[in-house]
């Protein structure tokens, strides 16, 4: 009489299988939520190259034998981003159609670079980079030259292709 | 007197009321009460109970700080200058907070030194070592993470850098910048992306892993004074560390607790006063990066960083950005499994002591250099500095053309004149005891030696006038450079017998 009451005692075979079942059921929900995760966390690695043309202004803007700043806003920006979402460039006119459109990082380790039109270099203010006019590299620690944007007139207008951080793995 | 005595009746029935459900007493009673060696109721032994305390000042400091910060790109800076000017004691927390995270960078590295010095490292505390080289690298990446929160020039820069060094990465390079940036460019994204890192990830690692190095430290005892001579053995050491306990043992609390405390407050109060007297760092300017009239700084745990990165030849940066970091932190690691045995005292281990020195000196010395930055170009000194009235002084119309050349040519962004400009490039003062005219002429046209070549960017003129003042710029009494051709003259002459100081015979004509 008294044994009905003790609590009920599993078999083993059935034990094993109530653990081997939560254990398994555990692994599947990690798997679930890990994968979006995962993507989630990195999925800024799988939009690569997603590089636009961009408008940066009339040709009028940029006097031949010059080297101008030009700022646009970059293709990809959301509503929060305030001044971060704006780019800066060097525009040299070299004359007629010819242009060479630098990025403003250095390509050391990525600090704006200034022109001064008087010496005709852009040098860096972090670690004293210096480039010569057309982008190459003068002295200082860059181990190349200005990273430069493919550029197209249409209509008067001066494109660049742009949309991320230049760096000396990934284009501008 | 009745009254006391039924309050302290209260307590003591609310005490058992708690003591019987929570347990809370029994629990901490024999933590507050475990035996330790007396000889580390020192005060070499509070550091760590000090960076401890600054933590959770920066917890503490750290939430109050999100009750108004906005973590996005473009209300960051704003909330910033809201807490500095508008928010009670906002400054005031800015400031705690700021140099609370300074403090405990400086604590958590006096704490680090002093246990290895002592040998704590050592069997069979290899693992705390391990968890406090987690809790050092977690402290430093929320110094870094902490300092891209500030949503200032430098952090957007400074992001820049970091972005730069990880592009550097082969083969995955792209992908590592997108997603330390969370996205293809550093702007909103990225802000978000630092500040979970900052206020969740990396604290929530810090908790968990301080409460293993407490653990770790309680349940192996807190390592003992080291004696020179008394060598660590895998077999007699737990029998030893007994004995002397039994020996020679005091109570956790009040014996050693009490030197924690007054430390825990000493560090706390300089906080305070350091917060009170110097306020809070920043924001340093709008982070627009079309404003590109700025200079990048980082704070001053990178600073020797910072300078590393500018005095390594080009050729070997990549190799030490990806492999210095990886290989210092392994390093730091391997150290217990590297000497985990033997002499615990810094009085017989040399070239641990040595070590210690070695890397003390070279990161403040990088770090000092941080400071003075003689490698970054002096970009306003060629218009806001002026030149040395006695470099210009009673000099003809040519030469006063050539220092003009110096000024607009931006010359003294890497050349100092009369101490004033930038160190990238040597001093101009004397330029002409070293360099012949012919020399000074090359070296303006085709540059070298890390200097950009101007040939390009000079007229003729210009460089005529320019190396006629460079030539005036010698001491008075020294003799100018001369041509090598002189030199083998000036020996003939010496073999003569001539010798002596004929300075002035020798000086080539001039004009």
């Amino acid at each position: 009489m008294c044994a009905d009451h003790s609590p009920p005692t599993a078999s083993p075979s059935r034990r094993g299988f109530l653990f081997k079942l939560g254990l398994a059921l555990n692994v599947i929900g990690a798997t679930l939520v890990g994968i979006p995760v995962i993507g989630y966390i990195f999925g800024p690695a799988r939009r690569l190259g997603g590089r636009t043309w961009i408008e940066l202004g009339a040709l009028s803007r940029f006097p031949e034998g010059e080297t101008r700043l030009a700022i646009y806003e970059n293709p990809g920006s959301v509503p929060w981003d305030g001044a971060t979402a704006k780019v800066a460039c060097w525009v040299r006119r070299v004359k007629g159609d010819e242009f060479q459109v630098f990025a403003i990082n250095c390509a050391h380790l990525g600090c704006p670079v200034r022109w001064f039109p008087q010496s005709r270099l852009f040098m860096c203010p972090c670690h004293g980079g210096v480039y010569y006019e057309d982008g190459s590299r003068a002295s200082g620690p860059p181990p190349r030259g200005l990273f430069q944007y493919e550029y197209e007139i249409r209509n008067g207008q001066l494109w660049v292709r742009g949309g991320q951080l230049p760096t000396l793995s990934g284009p501008v | 007197m009745r009254a006391g005595v039924a309050l302290r009746s209260l307590f003591q029935s609310v005490d058992r009321w708690l003591e019987e459900r929570a347990g809370l007493g029994a629990a901490i009673g024999p933590v507050l009460a475990h035996r330790v060696p007396r000889s580390t109721a020192s005060w070499w032994y509070v550091f760590g109970s000090a960076t401890l305390a600054l933590f959770v000042l920066q917890i503490a400091t750290g939430i109050c700080l999100a009750l108004v910060y906005v973590p996005s790109a473009d209300g960051a800076y704003q909330s910033l200058v809201y807490l500095n000017y508008h928010a009670p004691f906002g400054w005031y927390l800015r400031a705690l907070h700021f140099w609370g995270s300074n403090g405990m960078v400086a604590v958590m590295t006096l704490h680090m030194i002093q246990v290895f010095l002592f040998g704590a490292h050592k069997y069979p505390r290899e693992m705390t070592w391990v968890v406090g080289v987690v809790l050092f690298i977690c402290t430093l990446g929320m110094a870094f993470t902490g300092q891209i929160l500030r949503w200032d020039q430098d952090a957007y820069w400074g992001l820049g850098i970091g972005a730069s060094i990880a592009a550097r990465s082969p083969v995955i390079g792209e992908q590592a910048v997108h997603i330390l940036l969370g996205g293809p460019i550093i702007a909103a994204r990225t802000l978000s992306r630092f500040f979970a890192v900052h206020v969740f990830a990396i604290p929530g690692l810090l908790i968990a892993m301080t409460g293993l190095h407490l653990w770790l430290v309680l349940r192996l005892g807190i390592n003992e004074w080291p004696m020179p001579g008394r060598l660590v053995d895998r077999e007699t050491y737990h029998r030893r560390y007994e004995e002397e306990i039994e020996k020679d043992g005091v109570s956790f609390f009040p014996h050693a607790a009490r030197k924690d405390m007054v430390g825990m407050g000493v560090v706390i109060l300089i906080v305070l006063v350091c917060a009170a007297l110097f306020g809070p760092h920043g924001p340093r300017g709008f982070p627009d990066p079309t404003l590109i009239d700025t200079a990048p700084k980082p704070d001053f745990y990178f600073l020797a960083l910072y300078s590393l990165f500018a005095l390594l030849p080009p050729w070997t940066e990549t190799v030490l950005m990806l492999l210095g970091p990886p290989l210092a932190i392994g390093l730091l690691f391997l150290v217990p499994f590297i000497a985990g045995t033997g002499e615990k005292s810094w009085k017989r281990r040399p070239v641990a002591v040595l070590g210690v020195i070695l890397i003390v000196l070279v990161v403040t010395t990088l770090a000092g250099l941080g400071v003075i930055v003689p490698w970054s170009p002096h970009m306003e000194a060629w218009s806001a500095v002026p030149t040395p009235v006695a470099y210009v002084k009673g000099r003809s119309p040519l030469e006063l053309q050539g220092a003009l050349v110096v000024q607009n040519k931006q010359c003294r962004t890497c050349h100092a004149l009369g101490g004033e400009g930038g160190e990238r490039g040597p001093a101009l003062d004397g330029v002409a005891t070293r360099l012949t005219r012919d020399q000074l002429i090359r070296q303006v046209l085709q540059g070298g030696g890390n200097m950009p070549a101007y040939g390009k960017n000079l007229s003729p003129a210009e460089v005529n006038a320019l190396v006629a003042f460079l030539d005036t710029l010698r001491p008075k009494g020294q003799v100018p450079a001369r041509p090598a051709v002189n030199l083998e003259q000036d020996r003939g002459d010496r073999g003569a017998g001539s010798g002596g100081s004929g300075a002035g015979r020798l000086d080539p004509p001039r004009r």
